[in-house]
């Protein structure tokens, strides 16, 4: 950086040079075909954003029409009487997403302060694969597997333990209460949030490394702690960064469709707010329901959940780039 | 207690803690992977290569699934990857400062974590709905939309990685700029994006939710693309969800096919990438 803006003055300075012939203007063919075809290209992934929203919109414009805003509280969803709400779904997604930031966060911190801080060097490439490795694992097999092996031992084990403890405590123990199912609201948010781990991990490992080192190793030389620098030079400096890579997080975990279908448990009423009850998210919806949904309402209502999740993820992800383009800038022009 | 203590100990417990938490990732990827490998391989059979799916109670294998989903992964990355790398090749190259490079690389990178279900309702919407039945082909175009996303962005930061100096060079001597690109940058950065592809082929081997409501399954053999076709994981998706056992060991066989089959690629992928990054 500082290399470039010196050059840059230095020739700023110099002496306007001695007016040359001008290049040739005759354009070729093959250099207007090529450069208009790659930019065609480049629309198209525009166009594509665009389109999707278009479409959304035409084919759940019948369920916009009948029920409004009103869709996104009423929380019936019942397709042979055509009453249908939305409440339940996104409820169900929102609070399912939720439960794996606040696994995943603290997590994905301790692994990325892991990675750049303690780790030996030469552990460091293949411990930062297999994380990488986590997120390669396609969906469905987190959702199979956390449907015939995580959720019985999880009903078994850990839920009796987390309602006879956190159960008790008034309050935040009606979280905890109702019979261990394995599958739920709970055991979706924990899947989603093994899934989320590696994307915000590898995000905040590499954040964490954009810190100049001239930062860390003048907070050691003032007799700091290696959990000192991380939490009091690492982090303020790579907060936007970090932000950004807990929103990419929340992204993914909106939209996640197999593992959550799996182990949700798949059904529109909703009667206590315990997070052990089954209940259903806009992507399980989707994946049940749509396939079967006849193409007047039902499915025009399915759309419109299709659109409410693509749009609330369409924002975080665009908040979560906004915040990681912004490290960027503010680091070209510290350094 | 003195303050040193203290800091020390706080220090001390929160570096376990940091330990702890890389083991918590790592034993996720242990206990799945382990499983995978447990009840996967006892489920494979040579049946599974050549049968077809059965109805439930009698044998049978995934031979309809595996081809449909290597002819549905194939065409998807065929017609993927060149528009991706175009619009790679745009961005890197073409689009300093203008307003369409801009947007097009932020759109491309939320397209990139876009959920992929949406991408299934909106073929659904376009091409199901309008056809009037399910079909390979409409499967074919949903993962062709989630390629294009990660091809992009690869092949642009790809080319960002050739040095300056190379292009000058190759201007210097008179090439026109679509040479440029296509016999120099290109060139220089094929393994990467190589790399790029074969991630993206293993990003969408694995994808169920978008294929769903266009290929959706077949249980029979079906190479059409007008028919709906048999894919592994809607099949998998399937024989999981139902309580019958059978089903669910073919299902577990699936995964195990999936799994490995994706792992591979990504550490081929990664390999190759480390193998040629000090050439460049």
């Amino acid at each position: 950086m500082q290399l470039r803006s010196e050059a840059m003055t230095s020739a700023r300075d110099l002496p306007a040079p001695a007016p040359m012939q001008q290049p040739r203007k005759k354009k070729w063919i093959g250099d207007f075909v090529f450069a208009n075809l790659t930019k065609l290209f480049a629309a198209l992934t525009l166009a594509m954003l665009a389109g999707i929203i278009i479409s959304l919109i035409y084919a759940s414009w019948p369920s916009i029409e009948k029920y409004g805003l009103a869709f996104i509280w009423t929380s019936e969803w019942n397709p042979p009487k055509e009453k249908f709400g939305a409440l339940v779904p996104i409820y169900g997604t929102l609070i399912t997403s939720i439960i794996a930031l606040v696994i995943a966060v603290p997590v994905s911190f301790g692994i990325a302060l892991f990675l750049t801080e303690l780790s030996p060097g030469w552990l460091r490439r293949p411990l930062g694969t297999a994380i990488e490795l986590l997120a390669a694992i396609p969906s469905i097999v987190y959702g199979m597997w956390g449907l015939l092996v995580f959720a019985p031992i999880f009903a078994k084990y850990v839920q009796p333990a987390l309602a006879s403890t956190l159960g008790q405590v008034p309050l935040i123990g009606n979280l905890f209460k109702g019979p261990p199912l394995g599958i739920g609201l709970l055991a979706a948010g924990i899947i989603l949030a093994i899934m989320v781990i590696p994307f915000v991990a590898s995000v905040m490992r590499d954040v964490f490394e954009v810190t100049p080192p001239m930062l860390k190793e003048s907070a050691y030389a003032l007799g700091s702690t290696t959990w000192e620098v991380v939490w009091n030079v690492v982090l303020p400096y790579t907060k936007v960064g970090v932000t950004g890579g807990i929103m990419l997080g929340l992204g993914r975990a909106l939209g996640e469709t197999m593992a959550v279908t799996f182990v949700i448990g798949n059904t529109n009423f909703l009667n206590d707010i315990s997070l052990f009850s089954p209940g259903n998210s806009i992507t399980s919806a989707l994946a049940n329901e749509f396939g079967e949904a006849d193409a007047g309402l039902h499915s025009a209502a399915l759309m419109e959940l299709g659109l409410i999740l693509f749009l609330i993820t369409f924002l975080v992800l665009a908040a979560s780039k906004v915040l990681l383009l912004r490290l960027r800038v503010s680091e070209g022009s510290r350094t | 207690m003195t303050l040193g203590q203290k800091r020390r100990i706080v220090n001390n417990v929160a570096l376990a803690l940091s330990l702890a938490a890389m083991t918590f990732g790592l034993f996720w990827l242990a206990w799945i992977l382990l499983t995978v490998l447990q009840l996967g391989v006892s489920g494979l059979s040579w049946d599974l290569f050549t049968k077809m799916t059965p109805p439930p109670g009698s044998p049978g294998g995934l031979a309809n699934a595996i081809v449909g989903s290597v002819i549905m992964c194939g065409l998807a990355t065929l017609i993927g990857t060149p528009i991706g790398i175009l619009a790679g090749v745009y961005l890197a190259e073409y689009s300093q400062g203008s307003w369409l490079g801009h947007s097009t690389r932020f759109i491309n990178d939320i397209l990139l974590s876009a959920p992929s279900i949406v991408i299934g309702l909106f073929v659904y919407a376009i091409y199901v709905a309008k056809v009037g039945n399910f079909s390979g082909g409409a499967g074919v175009v949903a993962l062709a939309l989630i390629v294009i996303p990660v091809v992009v962005r690869t092949t642009e930061n790809m080319l960002m990685l050739v040095p300056n100096t190379l292009r000058e060079a190759a201007f210097a001597l008179g090439a026109q700029q679509w040479k440029v690109v296509t016999q120099v940058t290109l060139r220089a950065s094929q393994a990467g994006i190589l790399t790029g592809i074969l991630l993206a082929v293993a990003r969408i081997a694995g994808e169920t939710a978008p294929l769903l409501f266009t290929a959706l399954s077949n249980q029979f053999w079906s190479v059409s693309l007008n028919e709906p076709m048999a894919n592994l994981p809607v099949t998998i998706f399937k024989y999981a969800m139902s309580p019958f056992e059978d089903w669910q060991r073919i299902a577990w066989a699936g995964v195990f096919l999936i799994t490995m089959g994706v792992l591979a690629l990504n550490v081929a992928a990664r390999y190759f990438l480390r193998d040629q990054s000090p050439q460049r």
